[in-house]
C-alpha cells in the first residue's frame, strides 16, 4: 500500500510522526503531496521506505537518514543528507548549502546546480562510502576537510564563461576524491589538493555511479562521459602534520 | 635543526638501591628510562609522569626539576623561553594538553561555605534522610492536575524528559580517540555504578559501550564522527558540542598518530590522518541554526531524551546561553577556561576564555531575570576539584556539576599535560595497545566509583552543616555563598555578599 499525504499547511512535527508511526505499522512507501517547506523529512528513519516528495522540502532533509529512497520532484533547500548514513535521495532540480555534511553512506544525486560547502567533511570505512553527484555546478568550499566519500561535478549546460566551482575547492581536504567534468582555475583549488588524471579504476567508477545517475535523470551516459574528466585528490592525508611544536 | 632545549627535569637514580630490575625502563613510555649496564636516565626525554617512581620497587628515582636551566628572571620565565626556543626550532603552533595551568585567581577559593548556629539547626547527614538526586531536562512552567473519571487527581501537563542523576556529578566529555577504549568502559561502568553519565566526547561511541546507554551522553561536534541514528538512540541524554572550555573557537586536530584501525572504524576516517574538527558546525551559524540542528536530534531521537548544548565561558556567555535555551535546548553545559583538553593550541589554552565561577553566576542570573530558568538545565564545567567546588557550583546556580580532569587523576593521571603525545604511560590518552592495556578497566571504575562516593558523602556534611536536607534546597542558594579577599565588582557579578555581612 502506497501512503498518500496531502501535507498542506502541515507542520514537519505532525507530519515526521505521521510517517513515523506509520512505518511502524509496516507501511514502505509514501507520497507527499503540497510539501512547502517541512524540515527533517526522512530525519532517522531507519528502514528502506520509499518517499516521493511533490513540492520544496525544508532543511535537513534526510538527517540521519538510514535507509529509505526519497525522490524530490521540486528543488532541494539547505542541510540535504546531513550526516546520512545509507539510503538515496534523487533531487529533480537543485539544492542549497552544506549538503551532504559529514556524510557517512548512500547516494545523494541531484540534477541541477548545489550551493556552498557541498560535501563537507564526507567520510567513508571500507565499503561504505557516500556519493554526491551534482550535473550543474557547485559553490564556494566543496569538498571542504573532505575525509573520504566521492563527490562528482557535471556542469552540465553552464555557460562557458561559470566556472564549474567556486572558490577554494577541496580545501582541507584528506580522504575521498573529486571528480570534475571539464577543468578548474589552478586559484580557485584549496592547497591541500592536486589535480591528476584519471584512470582506468576511476573510468570505471565513474561509469558505474554516473549510469545509474543518467537513467534516473534522462541523460546518454556516452554523451556525458565523451567530455574529459579530472581528479582532485588529497596531497597528504595529514595536511596539518607539521603544523604544530610538540 | 639541533635542540637547544634545556631539560625539564633531572632523574636521580639512587644506584645503592636500585636492583637493576629495568622496572623503570619498562614503564617509561617517552623514551627517558635507558639500560646501558644499569638505568641512565635521558633528562631531556622525562616529562614527570612519574610513572618510573610509582613502580620503582626500591624507590631509587627521584625527578626535580632543572633549577638552573635558565638564569632567572622574574620577566622572560623559563616557560617563555622554552617556548621561544621550541617555535624558533620549529616554526610551529605550540601543542599542549590538559587545562590551563597559569596561576589565574581560582574564585572557588575566595568563597565560603555558610553553617548552621543555634537558631536554625544543622543536620546529621549520616543518620537523617539527605537528599543529592537531582533531574536534568527542561522544567515545565506550571503543573496542572484535573481530576479524572474515578475521581482521583491526574497530572495534565506534559512533562519534558529527565535524566535522573544520583549524585550531581557527571563525567566529562573525552572522546574514544583522546582516551583509551579501557577509559571509556572505566568512565561508563562508574557512571552506571554511581547513577551518573559519562560522555562521549566527539569520536563516536565503541559497540562495547552499547549496554551503558542509560548512562552515557553521546555528543554531536563539529566534525560529526561516529554520528548516526543508533549513535543518538543509545544514550540518556544527547549533546551538541559548540565549544570546549580549553580551546574556545577553535577547532580540532586528533593528531594521525592516535587514529588506529579501531578509531578508524568508530570515526570513519582514514587509517593515520588527522581526525579534523571544524572551528564551526558548518551547519549553524545562529542561533535559528542552532535551533534546527536540536530539533533534527529530537527528531531522530523522537523527543525522548533531553538536547544539551554545551559551550565554553566567553565574554558574552549569558546572552549566548540565553539564545541556546530559547532556541530549545534542555540543558546549557558552559564549560569554563580551566577545563581540561587532550590537546589544543597553547595560546589558546592559556589566554582564551573566562573563568566558569563568574560565567556559571552570569548565565544563571540572565535566564531568572529573563523568566527562562525552569527551561533548562545548568551543568557546569571547567575546573572542579572537590567536593567543595561542587557545593559552590550549586550554590551559584548550577544543577550539576562536571568532572574531566579530577576523573582522569583518579585513574592514574599525573597531568604531565603530554596527551597530545599519544604515548601516556598511564593508558590514558594513549591508543597504543601495549599502554592501553596497563590500565585496568574494573580497577579504574572501582577508583571512580569511590571518589563520587567520597564527594558524595562530603556533600552531604556540606548539606547538613547548612541546615538543609536536599541538593535542591541550596541550588542556586547565593545567601549561602560569601566572598573573601574579592573586589566589589567581582562579588556583584557572582551575586555574594563579602564574608563579615550577615544577612
Amino acid at each position: 500500500m502506497v501512503m498518500e499525504i496531502d501535507c498542506k499547511g502541515m507542520y514537519y512535527k505532525k507530519l515526521n510522526k505521521m510517517i513515523r508511526d506509520a512505518i511502524d505499522k509496516n507501511e514502505t512507501e509514501f507520497i507527499l503531496h503540497n510539501i512547502n517547506g517541512q524540515r527533517y523529512i526522512g530525519n532517522g528513519i531507519n528502514e528502506k521506505i520509499k518517499i516521493t516528495i511533490n513540492g520544496v522540502p525544508g532543511n535537513d532533509l534526510a538527517m540521519f537518514m538510514n535507509g529509505p529512497s526519497l525522490i524530490v520532484n521540486a528543488n532541494g533547500q539547505d542541510g540535504l543528507a546531513n550526516t546520512m548514513n545509507a539510503g538515496e535521495i534523487i533531487v529533480y532540480g537543485s539544492a542549497g548549502d552544506v549538503l551532504g555534511y559529514g556524510m557517512r553512506g548512500g547516494k545523494l544525486l541531484i540534477r541541477d546546480n548545489v550551493g556552498y560547502r557541498t560535501g563537507i567533511h564526507m567520510k567513508e570505512y571500507k565499503k561504505q562510502v557516500p556519493v554526491i553527484i551534482a550535473g550543474g555546478v557547485a559553490g564556494d568550499f566543496c569538498g571542504e576537510y573532505m575525509a573520504g566519500g566521492v563527490l562528482v561535478l557535471l556542469g552540465l549546460d553552464k555557460d562557458e564563461d561559470t566556472p564549474i566551482a567556486g572558490d577554494y575547492l577541496g580545501t582541507g581536504m584528506h580522504g575521498g576524491v573529486i571528480y570534475i567534468r571539464g577543468e578548474v582555475e589552478e586559484h580557485t583549488l584549496g592547497k591541500e589538493v592536486s589535480v591528476l588524471e584519471l584512470n582506468d579504476k576511476d573510468i570505471k567508477l565513474l561509469k558505474k555511479h554516473l549510469g545509474e545517475y543518467c537513467k534516473h535523470f534522462g541523460l546518454d551516459l556516452e554523451e556525458v562521459m565523451s567530455k574529459p574528466f579530472i581528479k582532485l585528490l588529497p596531497v597528504s592525508s595529514r595536511p596539518y602534520g607539521n603544523l604544530y611544536a610538540y | 635543526m639541533m635542540s637547544e632545549l634545556p631539560p625539564e627535569f633531572i632523574v636521580k637514580i639512587d644506584y645503592d638501591r636500585c636492583r637493576r630490575c629495568k622496572r623503570c625502563v619498562m614503564n617509561c613510555s617517552f623514551g627517558c628510562m635507558q639500560f646501558k649496564d644499569r638505568v641512565v636516565p635521558e633528562h631531556k626525554n622525562c616529562v614527570a609522569c612519574h610513572r618510573c617512581t610509582t613502580f620503582c620497587p626500591e624507590s631509587a628515582i627521584t625527578i626535580t626539576s632543572n633549577e638552573l636551566a635558565y638564569k632567572e628572571n622574574a620577566n622572560w620565565m623559563p616557560e617563555i623561553r622554552k617556548n621561544i626556543l621550541k617555535q624558533a626550532q620549529t616554526g610551529g603552533i605550540l601543542l599542549t594538553g590538559m587545562g590551563n595551568p597559569k596561576p589565574y585567581q581560582i574564585l572557588w577559593d575566595h568563597m565560603l561555605i555558610d553553617a548552621c548556629q543555634v537558631t536554625n539547626p544543622s543536620i546529621d547527614p549520616l543518620r537523617e534522610p539527605m537528599e543529592l538526586r537531582t533531574f536534568i531536562g527542561r522544567k515545565p512552567d506550571r503543573l496542572e492536575f484535573a481530576h479524572n473519571k474515578d475521581g482521583e487527581i491526574d497530572l495534565v501537563t506534559e512533562l519534558q524528559p529527565q535524566v535522573k542523576l544520583d549524585v550531581p556529578i557527571l563525567f566529562g566529555a573525552m572522546s574514544y580517540g583522546a582516551v583509551s577504549l579501557n577509559v571509556h568502559r572505566a568512565l561508563a561502568m562508574a557512571a552506571n555504578r554511581s547513577g551518573t553519565l559519562m560522555n562521549t566526547g566527539e569520536g563516536g561511541l565503541h559497540k562495547d559501550l552499547y549496554p551503558y546507554a542509560g548512562n552515557i551522553i553521546v555528543q554531536v561536534a563539529s566534525g560529526r564522527f561516529g554520528v548516526h541514528s543508533e549513535y543518538l538512540n543509545t544514550s540518556a541524554m544527547v549533546e551538541i558540542k559548540i565549544g570546549q572550555g580549553a580551546k574556545p573557537g577553535i577547532g580540532g586536530h586528533l593528531p594521525g598518530e592516535k587514529v588506529g584501525e579501531d578509531i578508524s572504524k568508530t570515526r570513519m576516517i582514514p587509517v593515520g590522518t588527522d581526525a579534523i574538527s571544524p572551528a564551526p558546525h558548518h551547519d549553524i551559524y545562529s542561533i535559528e541554526d542552532l535551533s534546527q540542528l536540536i530539533f533534527a536530534i529530537k527528531e531522530a531521537v523522537d523527543y525522548t531524551k533531553p538536547v544539551s548544548v554545551k559551550i565554553s565561558a566567553v565574554h558574552n556567555v549569558a546572552a549566548i546561553a540565553s539564545g541556546i535555551v530559547r532556541a530549545g535546548a534542555d540543558v546549557v553545559t558552559i564549560d569554563g577556561f580551566k577545563g581540561g583538553t587532550g590537546a589544543s593550541p597553547m595560546v589558546i589554552r592559556d589566554n582564551v576564555g573566562i573563568p566558569i565561577e563568574l560565567a556559571l553566576a552570569a548565565v544563571d542570573q540572565r535566564l531568572r531575570d529573563e523568566g527562562i530558568r525552569n527551561n533548562a538545565s545548568i551543568i557546569c564545567a571547567g575546573g572542579i576539584r572537590s567536593s567543595g567546588d561542587v557545593a559552590k557550583a550549586i550554590a551559584l546556580g548550577a544543577d550539576a556539576t562536571v568532572i574531566g580532569t579530577a576523573a582522569l587523576v583518579a585513574i592514574g593521571c599525573r597531568i604531565c599535560q603530554k596527551c597530545y603525545t599519544g604515548n601516556c604511560a598511564w593508558g590514558i590518552a594513549t591508543q597504543k595497545p601495549e599502554l592501553t592495556r596497563r590500565l585496568d578497566p574494573q580497577v579504574s571504575a572501582q577508583r571512580l566509583s569511590n571518589l563520587l562516593t567520597a564527594w558524595s558523602l562530603e556533600l552531604k556534611e556540606i548539606l547538613g552543616s547548612l541546615g538543609v536536607n536536599s541538593i535542591e534546597s541550596l541550588r542556586g542558594s547565593r545567601e549561602r555563598l560569601r566572598g573573601i579577599d574579592l573586589d566589589e565588582q567581582t562579588l556583584k557579578l557572582l551575586g555574594i555578599k563579602p564574608a563579615g555581612v550577615g544577612q
